[in-house]
């Protein structure tokens, strides 16, 4: 009898590892956030802990010389304009390593941040080690985090919508709806999202 | 026995039926572009995911060598010579490289044709416009995160995805593994 359950048990977990779906690692949804301390344009170190306010942020690893990344730089910062005073501002984290992608240095990530207006932080992921823990593989590649008592729980992993060429033809604005619903205290719509992306160079 | 008869008739229409709409999926000729971007002697047509499936899925005995790329990224703009060369020196082996751009579709005439002709690409060039990535990517392949380059090597029903870089060495190792 005792043997059977043995079995049992080893068919049980042989099966599930057979269903797991194989991934870059990283945070899943519903993970909880370890928080981070990265060096902002303005050489100030930036936390989660940071804003006592904040209900959540938006997190964006993106970059310099990604095309896809700037095509989205105007919309994040319509993110941030509407979203930070609601509670959820925009932390952008460029994770590329400068060695391998020079237009992506620390001193171009503030000529980038001055020229555009970034009116959120724009963080230098130093040794490219934050990233690998988000499971990010590209730019941009966006985090909702809400938090919830003690801790940052991510709600949304993806694209920030539909429609990276044309942000006249967007159709689902899917970073704005997951927020908009963590805003109202109802479930996110879509949770996960995939976009085409400049692979992260570290 | 009309019941029958009934049935009888009913299955050779509809076998007639599976026959027609069967030929017509088999025949091979390529999908309808979206647009034909026509320069300096160089064409590129580009398609929606829905067309661009026809290569992705062919059924012969080639095989195929498909890499998603686009002109701004430095890892597929690297690893293009070593696609090329295996174009080419793989040729009699039945082996066809096809090149995806997802470059932007207001950059096909004054970036990726220009790029086309100054590397000189002998391999098919077809570009992929269809913004709403989230809706074709894990069609393409359930593992891809949506990161370029991204290759799929198929021959048939047996394929390969890779979401990574490749050297010539070990894109022939990968091909070799196929084409026997």
């Amino acid at each position: 009898m005792k043997s059977i359950k043995v079995l049992a048990v080893v068919l049980l977990v042989g099966v599930m590892s057979a269903f797991t779906v194989k991934d870059s690692g990283g945070y899943k949804l519903g993970d909880a956030v370890e928080d981070f301390s990265l060096k902002n344009v303005n050489g100030k170190k930036v936390s989660m802990k940071d804003y006592k306010e904040a209900k959540g942020f938006i997190v964006i690893f993106t970059c310099n010389h990604c095309p896809y990344a700037v095509a989205y730089e105007d919309r994040i910062i319509a993110l941030d304009k509407k979203y930070s005073k609601l509670g959820y501002p925009v932390i952008a984290i460029n994770p590329n390593n400068p060695e391998k992608q020079k237009e992506d240095s620390y001193d171009l990530m503030k000529v980038r941040a001055k020229e555009k207006g970034f009116t959120f932080p724009y963080l230098f992921d130093e040794g490219q080690k934050i990233y690998p823990k988000f499971g990010a593989t590209k730019t941009p590649h966006v985090y909702v985090i809400q938090k919830t008592g003690k801790s940052n729980v991510i709600q949304y992993i993806g694209a920030i919508d539909d429609n990276y060429e044309d942000e006249k033809a967007v159709k689902q604005t899917y970073v704005q709806d997951a927020v908009d619903a963590l805003l109202k205290g109802s479930d996110v719509p879509i949770r996960q999202t995939k976009a085409i992306g400049c692979s992260i160079k570290a | 026995m009309i019941l029958m008869k009934k049935i009888l008739m009913l299955s050779g229409l509809l076998s007639i039926f599976l026959l027609i709409t069967g030929a017509s999926i088999y025949t091979d000729s390529e999908p309808k572009p979206l647009k034909i971007y026509q320069k300096d002697g160089v064409v590129v047509n580009s398609y929606d995911y829905n067309s661009l499936e026809y290569f992705l899925k062919k059924d012969n005995d080639t095989t195929y060598v498909v890499n998603f790329w686009a002109t701004w990224c430095v890892p597929c703009v690297e690893e293009l010579p070593s696609f090329e060369k295996l174009n080419k020196e793989y040729k009699d082996k039945k082996v066809k490289v096809i090149l995806v751009s997802l470059d932007m579709s207001k950059q096909i005439e004054s970036r990726l044709i220009p790029f086309i002709q100054k590397k000189k690409l002998r391999s098919k060039v077809v570009l992929l416009n269809d913004p709403d990535a989230n809706a074709w990517i894990e069609k393409v392949d359930k593992s891809w995160s949506g990161a370029i380059p991204a290759t799929i090597i198929y021959k048939k029903q047996n394929r390969k995805f890779y979401e990574r870089s490749f050297t010539y060495e070990e894109l022939e190792k990968e091909v070799n593994q196929l084409i026997k």
